[in-house]
C-alpha cells in the first residue's frame, strides 16, 4: 500500500511546522524520516496517521490512491508504535496485542480461539514467546517496544507508521532491535515509515532515506545516494561529518568535483573527512599545508585533527589506522593535505 | 537478629526518622486511640453491649455507615467529572471552579451544615421547590447524605488531578488508532487506569465522612432511630457524663472503620497489582 501526502501544512500558532510538503512513499518500502528536532518529522507522520490533521484547505493523505483525509485514525487500518510504547499498563501482553481485536464490533470479531491464535503468532513473529502473561512493566524497554509493535500489527494494519521506535532504549539494544527491524521488514513487506533523528540508523536500514529540515523536505534518495550527493549544506552537515572550508584557503588547490563558479561565489567547500589524502609535509608538492594537532585513535579509524597554516582552518580526516603507522605522524608534525573531492553549492542555499 | 545486619543504606538517618516517625504517631495517634480502648475495658461486657448494641444504637451505625457510603460512591463519580473538567478544558474561570474544589475543606463544617440546612429547609431556596412535591431534604436522612457528599468531594478530585494530568496523552491516541471509539477508549483505557487512585479518593471520602460530625448535626434534625448518626450519639453520652458508653461507641467505630478502610486497601493492592515489576 502507497502512501501519497501532497502539500501538507500545518501551523501552530505562529510557527509553522511543516511548510507544503509533498511525500511519496512507494508501497512495500521501509522509508525513514531523519531530520533534527523541530523538523516537523514527527508531525508529518502523525497527519498520516490521522493522529493529527494538516490545516484546513491544505494537502491530502492517500492510501493507495483512496483519499483518506478526512477518515480518522482509527478507520485508517495504520498501525502506529509511539515511542514511549504508550502500552495499557493494567492490561497483560496479551491483552494489549488484543486489544485492536476484542473492539471490534461483535459482528466483525473473530472468535476468542482466533484471537488467541492471531496473538500467539505476533507474539512469535516479535520474538516474544510465553510472556503473554506478564504486565509492560515487567518487561525490559525492547521487549516493550515489539509488544507495542505487534499490538500495531494486529489489527492488519495497511501501512505501518514508528515514531522514533528506538529512541528510548539504550545503544546496544536499538543496534540489535534496528536490525531486526529491517530483516522483519524483509519478512512481511508492509509499507514503513520511521521516524528518526539518528542519521546512521536511517542509513543503515532505510531503503530510502528522507531527510527534513525547518518544515520542508531537503532531499529523497536511498542512504546511498543522500550520502554520496547531499542536495543541500544542510544534507551535507547532517549526514556524517563533514570539513567546511573557506575558498579563500583552498586557492590552487584544485578540487575535483567542485564548481569553481559556485566556490566563487558562496566561497565554502563540503568535504568529507575520509575524502581529505595526508602525506608528511613537502613542499614540492601541491596541497594545502597544516600542523597536526590531535590523534584520535580509539576506534577502528583513526581521526586526525589538523590546523591549515594560512587560513588557520580546523580540517578533520579519517585514514586507517595501518595507513596512520605508515605515515609515521606525530601531533606537531607538519603535513600536505590534498583534497580528493567535495562540492560547493550555489548561494541560495543557506544553513 | 538478621534485620541488625542488613546493609547500609546510601540514604543516612533510617534510624532517625523511623524513631521520630514512630514517637510522633504514637503521641498524636496511638496514645488517644488506647485511652478510647483502656477507659472501655473497663466496663463489663453486659455494659458493653448494653452501650453499643441498642436498637437506638444500631439505628445510629446503619445510617452512619450507608450514607457516609453513599456520599463517598456519588463523589467518586462526580469527583472524577470535575476532575476530569478541570484538567482536560481549557475554559474562562477555570482557576475559581478549581479552588472551589477545596472550599469544603477550608468551611468550618457548622458554617457548612447551617448553610445547607437554610438552603434545604422548608423555607429555604431550594427547599421552598422541593416541599411541594414532597421532597423533603433537611431533617431527613437525604439531608445527612447530602452533607457528607459536600464533605467528601475534595478528596476524590484532589486523589485523581494529578494522576489525570500524568495520564500520556499517547495512551488515548494508541486506542484511537487500533480503532476504539471514544466509549471504548474511556472504559477500557483511560477508566482502568485511574482506578487506583479513585478507590483512595473513594476511602478518603468514606472515612472522612464516618468522622463526620459538624456539618451533618444542623441538617440531620437528629431524631432518634431516624437521622442520628453515631459521632452525634458519642457526644450526646459525653454531654450526659456516660463516658464510658461514649468510649464504647468510639471503640466500635474505630473497629469497623479499621476493618472497613483494610478491605479498601486490599482493593487497591489488587487494582494495583501490575504495577509490581
Amino acid at each position: 500500500m502507497s502512501i501519497q501526502a501532497t502539500n501538507i501544512r500545518k501551523t501552530f500558532g505562529t510557527v509553522t511546522v511543516l511548510g507544503g510538503v509533498d511525500l511519496t512513499v512507494p508501497r512495500g518500502k521501509l522509508v525513514a524520516l531523519l531530520g533534527p528536532s523541530g523538523s516537523g518529522k514527527t508531525t508529518l507522520l502523525r497527519i498520516i496517521a490521522g493522529l493529527e490533521h494538516a490545516d484546513p484547505g491544505s494537502g491530502q493523505i492517500h492510501f493507495h490512491g483512496e483519499d483518506v483525509t478526512k477518515v480518522p485514525a482509527g478507520k485508517r487500518k495504520v498501525g502506529f508504535v509511539f515511542q514511549h510504547y504508550a502500552l495499557f499498563r493494567h492490561m497483560t501482553v496479551f491483552e494489549n496485542i488484543a486489544f485492536g481485536l476484542t473492539i471490534l464490533p461483535r459482528r466483525d470479531r473473530p472468535a476468542g480461539s482466533a484471537i488467541a491464535d492471531r496473538v500467539h503468532a505476533l507474539l512469535k513473529l516479535v520474538q516474544l514467546e510465553g510472556l503473554d502473561a506478564r504486565y509492560p512493566t515487567q518487561l525490559s524497554g525492547g521487549q516493550r517496544q515489539r509488544v507495542a509493535l505487534a499490538r500495531a500489527l494486529a489489527v492488519e494494519p495497511r501501512v505501518l507508521l514508528l515514531d522514533e521506535p528506538f529512541g528510548a532504549l539504550d545503544a546496544k539494544v536499538r543496534k540489535e532491535l534496528r536490525r531486526w527491524l529491517r530483516k522483519f521488514h524483509d519478512e512481511i513487506h508492509l509499507t514503513t515509515v520511521f521516524v528518526t533523528h539518528d542519521q546512521e540508523e536511517a542509513l543503515e536500514i532505510a531503503d530510502e532515506v528522507v531527510v527534513m529540515n525547518n518544515a520542508r523536505i531537503e532531499q529523497v534518495g536511498t542512504p546511498q545516494e543522500v550520502y554520496d550527493r547531499p542536495a543541500s549544506p544542510f544534507v551535507y552537515q547532517f549526514l556524517g561529518n563533514v570539513n567546511v572550508l573557506r575558498a579563500q584557503a583552498l586557492a590552487g588547490a584544485g578540487v575535483p568535483g567542485a564548481n569553481p563558479a559556485a566556490l566563487e561565489a558562496e566561497g565554502n567547500l563540503y568535504v568529507r573527512p575520509h575524502d581529505v589524502a595526508v602525506a608528511p609535509h613537502d613542499p614540492r608538492s601541491p596541497g594545502l599545508v597544516a600542523v597536526l594537532r590531535y590523534i584520535h585513535a580509539a576506534g577502528p579509524q583513526a581521526r586526525l585533527t589538523l590546523e591549515q597554516i594560512q587560513s588557520r582552518a580546523t580540517v578533520e580526516v579519517e585514514v586507517s589506522r595501518s595507513e596512520l603507522a605508515t605515515l609515521g605522524l606525530k601531533v606537531g608534525d607538519l603535513a600536505t593535505l590534498r583534497l580528493r573531492q567535495g562540492r560547493s553549492f550555489d548561494a541560495d542555499y543557506a544553513i | 537478629m538478621s534485620f541488625l545486619r542488613r546493609e547500609r543504606s546510601v540514604l543516612p538517618g533510617f534510624g532517625l526518622s523511623l524513631g521520630f516517625t514512630l514517637f510522633y504517631l504514637g503521641l498524636i495517634v496511638l496514645i488517644p486511640l488506647s485511652a478510647a480502648f483502656i477507659k472501655t475495658a473497663g466496663m463489663s461486657w453486659d455494659e458493653f453491649v448494653a452501650a453499643v448494641w441498642s436498637p437506638r444504637v444500631i439505628a445510629s451505625y446503619r445510617l452512619s455507615f450507608l450514607a457516609s457510603f453513599a456520599a463517598a460512591s456519588v463523589n467518586a463519580v462526580f469527583g472524577l467529572l470535575v476532575a476530569w473538567v478541570l484538567v482536560r478544558y481549557p475554559f474562562p474561570g477555570k482557576r475559581i471552579v478549581d479552588a472551589l474544589v477545596d472550599l469544603p475543606f477550608a468551611l468550618p463544617t457548622a458554617v457548612a451544615g447551617i448553610a445547607l440546612s437554610a438552603i434545604y429547609s422548608k423555607n429555604g431556596w431550594v427547599g421552598q421547590w422541593l416541599e411541594p412535591h414532597g421532597l423533603k431534604i433537611a431533617y431527613t436522612e437525604i439531608g445527612v447524605f447530602l452533607a457528607l457528599t459536600f464533605i467528601g468531594l475534595p478528596f476524590v478530585v484532589r486523589t485523581l488531578q494529578p494522576v489525570l494530568e500524568e495520564l500520556e496523552p499517547e495512551l488515548e491516541e494508541a486506542s484511537a488508532s487500533l480503532g476504539a471509539n471514544r466509549w471504548q477508549t474511556v472504559t477500557r483505557v483511560i477508566l482502568p487506569e485511574l482506578l487506583p487512585p479513585l478507590i483512595t479518593g473513594f476511602a478518603l471520602a468514606f472515612a472522612r465522612a464516618l468522622g463526620e460530625y459538624g456539618s451533618v448535626v444542623f441538617i440531620s434534625g437528629n431524631m432518634p432511630m431516624r437521622t442520628e448518626i453515631t459521632p452525634l450519639l458519642i457526644i450526646t453520652k459525653l454531654e450526659q457524663y456516660d463516658y464510658h458508653g461514649a468510649t464504647a461507641l468510639a471503640v466500635v467505630m474505630l473497629v469497623a472503620s479499621f476493618c472497613l478502610l483494610l478491605v479498601i486497601n486490599l482493593l487497591q493492592k489488587w487494582s494495583r497489582r501490575y504495577y509490581r515489576v
